[in-house]
C-alpha cells in the first residue's frame, strides 16, 4: 500500500498544480469540467457473477464485468473517482479462504481511489483487516471511528483530498455504531463518534481549510431505518448538515430507483445514493463545474 | 517528481507565496457545481468480461472449488427453514448437532454436560437440498465466523428465554428443552430440560454462539449468565464435522415446542 505522507503529499501536489497553472496561465478554460464519481457498496466478497439459476440475481454482478464497465467510462471521461462505501468483506468462501486478500487485490487492479470501513470489514478483527492492507493500493477513510488506541491509528485517516482536472475533491468516511453489531473483540478500543458532529467538523475542514470544490461523504451508516426513523442515517445526515455535495451510502443494502435529493440545513439540494449490494450495480454521479458563482450556486441542476 | 523532491525546500517557500497568490489573485476563480447527473448502471453479462481480471481470479476460484465441491454426506430430503411454525427441520437439526458438539468439548474441558442449545432462525442462511451435501453447503448455511460458546444460566434466564421465544413467535433452533404452550400460544404451561421439569435453583449450561451471547437478535438473557466459555469452534465447522461424520442426514422428529 502506498502510504504517502499525508502533509508532504498534499504540499507537493498543490505546488505542482499551482506552478502548472501559472506557467500555462490558464485559470480560465472554456470547456465545462466534469468529475465522474463511480461507486459500489456492500460487495461482500462477491467476486464471481451470480449463477444462471439464481432465483433473484441470475447472471448479475462479477468483478471482471465491473472492470469492463469502469474501463469504458474512464475512456469517456478520465476524471473518474472510484469509491467503495464498505462491507467489502464477508459473504462468499473467497473471504473465508483468503481473508480479503483477493477483494483488495482486485479493487487495486480496478484502480479504486478510496473506501470506508463497514461493520463486516471488522469480521476478522482489526488484525485481520490490517493484515490485508498491504494488498490494497488505495486508502481507507473514517472520520467518526477514532482508532487512536488501536493498530489502525494513523493508517485509517478521517479524510482524503484529490485533484482532478483542477477540481479539489474532499472525501471523508463515516461508520456505523459498532456496539451490538460487531463483537467487541473484533473492534477492540475503536471509539464510535457521533456522525452528525463529525460531519460538521469534516465539512468545516474540507471547505475552509482544504478549500475543496466538492465534498463527498462515504458512509456506512445506512440509508434510512423504517422502524427507527430518528436513528442516524444518510437521509437524516443530509438534512442535518451542510456543504456535503454527495453522500454515498451502504450497510442497508438499499436498492434505489434513482439517487435521492435531500434539502440540507442551508436549503441546498444534496444527493444521497446507494446501489444495493453484491456488486450488482455501479453508481455513477457526474458533477459539472462552472466558475460563475451567480449562475450555479443557487441554481444547480440535478438530473436523476 | 524526482526533480520536485530535490527542490523540496525551495518549493515549500514557493508554496507559501503561491498559495497566497492563489488565494488573493484567483479568489474569483473558485469552481462551482452547476449540474449533477446521477444514475445506476447494472453489471450484467452484456458488459463483457475483463480477461485479465478473470485470469487473475481463476486459480483462487479453482482452489476453493476443489474443497467446496467435496461430497461429505447425502440428504434424502430437503431440509429448510421456511416450513414450520415453532420448529423447522433444519433448525432442529442444527440445534441437535450443536448441542452434541458443545457437550463433547465441554465434558473434556470442564467435566460438565451441556443441557440445552438455542440459536437464531435468522442465522440459517440457506437450505440443505436433497442430494449430495458438500462443503459448500456448510459455507452457504453458515458464512459467518461465529464461535460456539457455552453459558451458565440460572433457571430465571431459562424463563426469560421461554418468554422471548413466545414473544418472537419464530422457530429458533432449539434442543434439549421442551416447552408446552397453552392453547392461546401466548404463555407456557410447562418447561422441561433434558426430560426433567425446570428447576429454578439449578444452573443449566446452554450452547449458543458468540453473536447471540453478546445480545444479537436481542437475546439479552444470555449476557445475564454467570459464566461463559468460548469453545473456539466455529459454527460452520460444527456443520462440516457433522457432515463428515454421518452418511445420511436424518430429519429430526422430536417436537421442542408443543401447543397443548
Amino acid at each position: 500500500m502506498k502510504r504517502r505522507d499525508f502533509i508532504q503529499g498534499s504540499v507537493a501536489g498543490s505546488a505542482l498544480l499551482t506552478v502548472g497553472g501559472l506557467s500555462l496561465s490558464s485559470f480560465d478554460t472554456l470547456e465545462t469540467k466534469c468529475i465522474t464519481v463511480l461507486h459500489t457498496n456492500d460487495v461482500h466478497s462477491h467476486i464471481d457473477p451470480f449463477p444462471a439459476d439464481h432465483p433473484r440475481n441470475a447472471n448479475m454482478g462479477g468483478v471482471a464485468r465491473r472492470a469492463t464497465l469502469i474501463e469504458s467510462i474512464r475512456k469517456e471521461n478520465p476524471n473518474v473517482l472510484l469509491l467503495d462505501a464498505g462491507d467489502i468483506f464477508q459473504g462468499t468462501p473467497y473471504f473465508n479462504y483468503y481473508g480479503g486478500e483477493l477483494e483488495f487485490k482486485l479493487m487495486s487492479m480496478l484502480n479504486y481511489d478510496l473506501a470506508t470501513m463497514g461493520n463486516h470489514d471488522f469480521d476478522n478483527g482489526l488484525e485481520g483487516f490490517a493484515a490485508q492492507l498491504p494488498h490494497a493500493e488505495f486508502d481507507f477513510v473514517s472520520a467518526n471511528y477514532d482508532f487512536k488506541n488501536t493498530m489502525l491509528d494513523r493508517i485509517v485517516k478521517p479524510y482524503k483530498t484529490f485533484k482532478k482536472a483542477g477540481i479539489k475533491i474532499g472525501v471523508f468516511g463515516l461508520g456505523v455504531e459498532l456496539e451490538g453489531l460487531v463483537d467487541k473483540k473484533n473492534y477492540k478500543e475503536t471509539i464510535y463518534n457521533d456522525p452528525v458532529e463529525t460531519a460538521q467538523e469534516m465539512t468545516r475542514i474540507l471547505k475552509t481549510q482544504e478549500k475543496c470544490d466538492l465534498i463527498i461523504c462515504l458512509s456506512h451508516i445506512g440509508y434510512s431505518y423504517k422502524n427507527e426513523p430518528n436513528k442516524i442515517s444518510d437521509l437524516n445526515l443530509a438534512a442535518k448538515t451542510k456543504d456535503i455535495d454527495l453522500i454515498i451510502g451502504g450497510h442497508t443494502h438499499t436498492f434505489l430507483d434513482k439517487p435521492t435529493i435531500v434539502k440540507n440545513l442551508d436549503g441546498i439540494d444534496t444527493l444521497v445514493n446507494q446501489v444495493g449490494c453484491y456488486g450488482i450495480n455501479l453508481g455513477r454521479i457526474d458533477f459539472y463545474f462552472d466558475k460563475d458563482k451567480n449562475k450555479s450556486n443557487h441554481g444547480r441542476t440535478i438530473v436523476v | 517528481m524526482v526533480n520536485l523532491k530535490n527542490y523540496n525546500v525551495i518549493l515549500k517557500h514557493f508554496v507559501v507565496i503561491l498559495t497566497m497568490l492563489f488565494a488573493f489573485g484567483c479568489s474569483n476563480q473558485k469552481e462551482y457545481v452547476s449540474k449533477i447527473e446521477g444514475k445506476q448502471i447494472a453489471v450484467t453479462n452484456l458488459n463483457g468480461e475483463n480477461t485479465e481480471i478473470e485470469a487473475f481470479v481463476r486459480p483462487y476460484r479453482e482452489n476453493i472449488d476443489k474443497d467446496m465441491n467435496e461430497i461429505l454426506a447425502y440428504a434424502p430430503e430437503t431440509l429448510e427453514k421456511s416450513k414450520g411454525k415453532w420448529q423447522t427441520s433444519i433448525g432442529s437439526l442444527q440445534a441437535d448437532i450443536t448441542l452434541a458438539s458443545a457437550d463433547k468439548i465441554f465434558n473434556l474441558r470442564e467435566k460438565k454436560s451441556v443441557d440445552i442449545c438455542l440459536l437464531n432462525h435468522g442465522g440459517i442462511r440457506s437450505i440443505i437440498p436433497q442430494g449430495n451435501v458438500t462443503t459448500r453447503t456448510a459455507f452457504e448455511l453458515m458464512p459467518f465466523e461465529n464461535n460456539l460458546v457455552v453459558v451458565a444460566l440460572k433457571g430465571e434466564q431459562i424463563l426469560e428465554m421461554a418468554d422471548y421465544i413466545i414473544k418472537e413467535r419464530k422457530p429458533h433452533p432449539l434442543s434439549g428443552i421442551q416447552i408446552i404452550l397453552n392453547k392461546d400460544e401466548k404463555s407456557y404451561k410447562s418447561i422441561s430440560i433434558q426430560g426433567k421439569p425446570l428447576d429454578l435453583n439449578k444452573t443449566y449450561y446452554g450452547a449458543t454462539n458468540d453473536y447471540l451471547y453478546n445480545g444479537g437478535d436481542s437475546m439479552y438473557f444470555f449476557k445475564k449468565g454467570t459464566a461463559v466459555y468460548d469453545l473456539d469452534y466455529k459454527l460452520r465447522n460444527v456443520w462440516i464435522d457433522y457432515f463428515k461424520e454421518v452418511d445420511t442426514i436424518p430429519v429430526p422428529q422430536i417436537q421442542r415446542i408443543i401447543v397443548e
